[in-house]
């Protein structure tokens, strides 16, 4: 039987921006165990909300992290109008739509240029994210930020786009979304990305389900779950399907985030094509008293924000389950067997944001 | 087709928390996450799972100092929330499965969420 | 040691910032703003960078690994502190986690503003920093020339 010896990941590694430490346990050159161990970033921000006002922690909640970045807002804010009992304007449901889509794309391409980094394809590193510079381009065109918009808020959205530019939007989409399928391709059908991702970190649709993924970690594996099916914001008027694969396997989780790109383009497309007029948001009045978890889908899976108001104008607790906390144990099954070179091929397969997951 | 999501909370006692637990893994319903709110002196833990878009919270008020019984043996991946809740709040989770035993979230303040923490105070600016 | 100053290397460090400022950092080496046109290569190893960029603020956990990383850079060496949290520790500062900015911790030579701070405004504070770095290492120089010197004089009394 050959020596057992433990080899430090992280917590610096050249292949993460974020600081993530896994205690691999390997015989050779195979992961025997994996033992993760977090906390280098983690700030504690839940316990904010005890000193900034329901209707501050919106920005609070956006800086949670900076890729997820409106789609925490939209969760806490719509969180908060569950409780209150705001209904929100049409208009604002599907802004906010397009700006989570938009959101859920520069997700995507980063991770995909990530992920082609990990597997040392350069070339597609650098082509994924000089597309995702013309969604970035598009959300400081209609927000003023790139990373981090500011949007967002409990009632409705801060700024509203016109039409002109929502126009402008629709023609570029298509040369947009020709470039995405030239790039998905290569994600998709090149010989060496397959060689390298197929069979790779699997795992099946019942240990998934059982370990409770979410996100493009659990639809990889044949589990058809996606927050956008209960129909919040636009979702419900536009309709959707999730995008589901059946491998598990590293080859799989790519392919779900290669055809949510497209899923999304289609998804701003009609957005904009049903964009109802009228108000961007309503005025609120009053404090939240009562509790609601809020849900939502992430570019990462489900988030949950936990919020329960006492009726004064602080929350009494805001826990915010993020959809990476969720994926870490899916992700310590995931890596026994595979070679010590393919770990931090697996570890970027579940798409880790460190930041969410430490809060 | 949008499926409606409905949200229940049902009310557990702490010896019949395994039981519950073990019930509504067999009913096919996922962990989602286990959360802590401290109510004055007092923790309640919500224990959520999900099926379908149907959402079901398990709650479970215990006082400080008083020992829970893992469920990492009924959902694996239980352990990053139940490690969450020890090193934050200072609940002793007893028999997890993968136990970092304080170190998985290290704070500059000890269970800094933690009711009997020193000063006790709720930090607001009312 | 002129050839510094067209080329510095970069040391990143995500203290417990936010990803924000960086993705935003990595978005600086990608297609669009290239800053490898420059010669500005981010590298991985302390002992090879001359420049660190620190993002996010400061907290208990990470507090020894930032102290221990500009330990461990060569002199002459500039820190840029990115991000409004690196140099005040930004919306978290109120956090029971966060100590503060990176000046709690480390000397911070520049601080690009911002949250996120865009990738135009760190390269203008790589840029910024580069001049720095050209000071601290005439600086250098002339300290070093000055015990030369001094060095000289000291065995020309002795020969007479």
């Amino acid at each position: 039987m050959p020596e057992r010896i433990i080899v430090p990941f992280g917590p610096q590694h050249p292949v993460l921006p974020e600081p993530i430490h896994v205690d691999l346990v390997l015989e050779d050159e195979k992961v025997v165990e994996a033992i993760p161990s977090i906390g280098y970033i983690h700030r504690g921000l839940e316990q904010l909300v005890q000193k900034r006002e329901y209707t501050e922690y919106v920005y609070v909640a956006e800086r949670i992290c900076g890729i997820c970045s409106f789609i925490h807002a939209l969760c806490y804010s719509q969180g908060i109008e569950h409780i209150m009992g705001v209904e929100v304007p049409d208009r604002a449901r599907y802004l906010r739509t397009i700006w989570s889509e938009c959101s859920r794309l520069h997700s995507h391409l980063l991770w995909l240029g990530l992920f082609a980094d990990s597997m040392g394809f350069e070339n597609l590193f650098m082509r994924s994210w000089q597309l995702r510079e013309s969604v970035l381009d598009v959300l400081e065109d209609t927000t003023g930020g790139r990373v981090i918009q500011g949007t967002c808020k409990v009632g409705g959205v801060r700024r509203d786009i016109g039409q002109e530019k929502l126009d402008e939007m629709h023609r570029a989409l298509d040369p947009f979304e020709q470039n995405c399928r030239d790039l998905g391709d290569v994600f998709l059908n090149d010989d060496t990305v397959k060689y390298r991702l197929q069979g790779l970190g699997v795992i099946t649709k019942d240990e998934a389900y059982d370990l409770g993924a979410a996100g493009p970690t659990a639809r990889g594996s044949g589990v058809a779950m996606d927050h956008r099916e209960t129909g919040y914001a636009a979702y419900g008027d536009l309709g959707f399907k999730p995008v589901v694969e059946t491998a598990g396997d590293c080859y799989a989780r790519c392919a779900v985030r290669v055809k949510e790109v497209y899923a999304s383009i289609d998804l701003i497309r009609r957005a904009i094509e049903e964009m109802p007029g009228g108000p961007i948001d309503v005025k609120v009045k009053g404090t939240p008293d009562g509790e609601y978890f809020s849900r939502a889908e992430q570019p990462r899976g489900e988030v949950v924000h936990y919020l329960k108001g006492d009726g004064s104008k602080h929350l009494a607790r805001a826990r915010i389950r993020t959809p990476t906390l969720a994926n870490i144990p899916p992700l310590v099954k995931m890596l026994p067997g595979a070679q010590l070179a393919d770990v931090p091929v697996v570890v970027l397969s579940i798409d880790p944001c460190i930041s969410c997951t430490e809060r | 087709m949008t499926v409606k999501e409905e949200q229940t909370i049902i009310d557990v006692a702490l010896e019949n928390l395994t039981s519950e637990v073990e019930r509504v893994h067999a009913d096919g319903y996922r962990l989602v996450q286990i959360g802590c709110t401290d109510i004055d002196g007092s923790y309640e833990v919500n224990y959520s799972f999900d099926k379908g878009y149907q959402f079901k919270n398990l709650r479970l008020t215990i006082g400080p100092e008083t020992e829970v019984p893992s469920i990492s043996g009924i959902y694996w991946g239980a352990f990053v929330y139940e490690n969450e809740m020890h090193d934050l709040f200072g609940i002793p989770v007893t028999g997890i499965n993968i136990d970092f035993k304080g170190t998985f979230i290290k704070t500059a303040e000890k269970y800094p969420f933690s009711v009997t923490r020193a000063g006790g105070d709720r930090c607001r600016n009312v | 040691m002129a050839f510094l100053k067209r080329s510095p290397w970069i040391l990143h460090y995500d203290a417990s910032s936010c990803n924000g400022c960086d993705i935003e950092v990595l978005a600086c080496l990608t297609p669009l703003y290239d800053v490898e046109r420059f010669g500005i290569i981010n590298t991985g190893n302390p002992k090879h960078a001359d420049i660190l960029l620190i993002t996010g603020g400061i907290n208990a956990q990470n507090r020894e690994v930032v102290e221990n990383i500009y330990e461990q850079i060569p002199e002459p060496k500039v820190v840029v502190a990115v991000g409004a949290c690196a140099a005040t520790g930004g919306v978290f500062r109120e956090c029971y986690n966060i100590v503060g900015g990176i000046d709690k911790v480390i000397p911070v030579d520049v601080y690009v503003p911002g949250c996120a701070a865009r990738p135009e405004q760190i390269i203008d504070g790589v840029v910024t920093a580069l001049s720095i770095l050209e000071e601290k290492r005439a600086k250098m120089t002339g300290a070093a020339r000055i015990k030369e010197d001094a060095r000289h004089a000291e065995q020309a009394g002795e020969s007479t």
